[in-house]
């Protein structure tokens, strides 16, 4: 079976423009929220993009465009591909997709009626949009579209795209999420469901915890057929060894409460990966601080790891980002990677009283060193989506790079 | 003629440069194609002409256009 390999990261997150912002401000314990949203503050679209291209795109496929660019630079792909273009793929997630421009093309309705849309409506807003312009920008001609699974989309568009490249559909996919949801009417809605936080504070496993800061971003990897990458001597900043995902068929919103459907996933992860529980070093978690998902993701830990997850660092960046809906997934295996490969293991950001419902080590205070025997090690990062949609990633890094790069700056 | 040739210009020019096309390159003699402008800005062209001067351009009609000169010209002689 062809191993995946990730050989470049980016993103856009509310702690700044870039992947290296990323890890270095969750590493420091710092937090993107203000006022109870976390936006992407520093972004700016006009220098990542024309204008032709920024007014071809809405806010969640301007992220998605700005984090690509610093993927494939970062790949060395910007000026072209080393793989025939029909072989390299392009999937990005959305829970939404252009949420903005339905919006405001909505009020023109109302106000103008019918000659008041846009001709730019539909294609902005579809939700494929982030996939497609990722396409055009950098002719990847390969296999291509959106992936909607609410804020599991950013996990299972990496996931696919791992499949698609062992199956051999693609050498290499570019792949990953992307939300721009910081919209009056998703406010709304998601405040009329009681899912956001009312004090506007995200604190993930904490006891106070009292729903999700809504947050916005994208997060972008390239994942390649590792044979050719290490062919073309890329560097490898992480393997994607497993992927699993399944479905609650329990609740609309609400996760099983034993946490069996999220469970299911990460044992099937772990078993496409050929691991165990006991190989486990970190756990990257969904962990949105709703009482629900938080207390569900811990009996589904505790459920698929046994005893183990009671010795393994559990943290989730929600409490540094705010949640990323459709791009959490991705921010997070980025995040993920950067860490493994710093050799640190990140704080759970906001958590200062642990529920002691929960009861696993949830990582509060500060970031620490990653521990444990030599060889690989091993991070889940877990996605859980409104429509009970889980998806679970199982990536390893060589503890040599962790080692090597906690010494100095962190590779990217 | 209620509109004059010189207003007609200046909206058409402003409608392209925001669709990002390079003020300097804005010539009467300028191909679309040359600029840029696709099958999506024509569409947004003739919605802004349509509001500003109450000219409906057809599919038929936008084909015709190959330059700035053109579209000017066929939007001045019907508002």
């Amino acid at each position: 079976m062809r191993e995946v390999a990730v050989t470049a990261v980016g993103c856009v997150s509310p702690l700044g423009v870039g992947a290296p912002a990323l890890l270095r401000r969750w590493l420091e314990g710092d937090c993107g929220v203000r006022d109870g949203e976390a936006p992407c503050a520093s972004f700016d679209p006009s220098e990542f993009l024309s204008v032709k291209e920024a007014r071809r795109a809405d806010r969640f496929t301007q992220l998605a465009l700005a984090a690509g660019a610093e993927t494939m630079a970062a790949a060395g792909w910007q000026d072209g591909l080393p793989y025939e273009a029909g072989r390299v793929g392009c999937m990005i997630g959305t829970g939404v997709g252009g949420l903005g421009t339905i919006e405001a093309n909505h009020a023109s309705l109302t106000a103008a009626g019918a000659k008041g849309v846009s001709p730019l409506a539909v294609p902005l807003m579809m939700g494929n949009a982030g996939t497609a312009a990722l396409s055009m920008r950098h002719g990847l001609r390969g296999p291509a579209f959106g992936i909607v699974s609410a804020c599991a989309a950013g996990a299972h568009a990496i996931g696919t795209a791992m499949r698609t490249i062992r199956w051999g559909d693609a050498d290499a996919v570019l792949a990953g999420g992307s939300e721009a949801g910081l919209t009056p009417l998703a406010r709304a809605a998601f405040g009329a469901m009681g899912a956001t936080s009312g004090c506007g504070i995200s604190r993930p496993f904490d006891v106070r915890r009292d729903g999700f800061v809504m947050g916005e971003g994208a997060g972008v990897l390239l994942l390649e057929d590792a044979a050719k990458a290490r062919e073309r001597g890329a560097p490898i900043l992480a393997l994607l060894r497993g992927y699993g995902a399944s479905s609650d068929a329990h609740h609309l919103t609400a996760p099983r409460a034993g946490g069996e459907g999220a469970a299911a996933a990460i044992s099937a992860a772990l078993a496409d990966a050929g691991l165990q529980a006991r190989d486990v070093d970190y756990v990257n978690a969904h962990g949105t601080s709703t009482p629900l998902n938080d207390s569900a993701e811990t009996s589904a830990l505790r459920l698929a790891l046994g005893e183990r997850a009671r010795e393994i660092p559990v943290s989730s960046l929600k409490g540094s980002t705010g949640h990323l809906l459709g791009a959490a997934g991705a921010v997070e295996a980025v995040a993920t990677v950067l860490a493994l490969r710093a050799g640190m293991i990140p704080a759970t950001v906001g958590l200062s009283e642990t529920d002691p419902e929960l009861g696993l080590d949830f990582v509060p205070g500060a970031a620490r060193a990653l521990t444990g025997g030599g060889g690989a090690a091993v991070a889940l990062s877990n996605s859980f989506g409104f429509g009970g949609h889980n998806a679970v990633l199982v990536l390893e890094v060589e503890r040599a790079d962790a080692g090597a790069s906690a010494a100095g700056r962190p590779a990217l | 003629m209620a509109t004059d040739t010189q207003t007609v210009e200046q909206v058409i020019n402003e409608a392209l440069v925001s669709f990002g096309a390079e003020p300097g390159d804005i010539t009467p003699t300028a191909t679309l194609e040359a600029l840029n402008i696709d099958s999506l800005d024509l569409a947004e062209l003739s919605q802004i002409v349509e509001e500003r001067f109450g000219v409906e351009l057809t599919s038929s009609d936008v084909t015709e256009i190959a330059t700035v000169g053109d579209a000017v010209a066929l939007v001045a002689s019907r508002a």
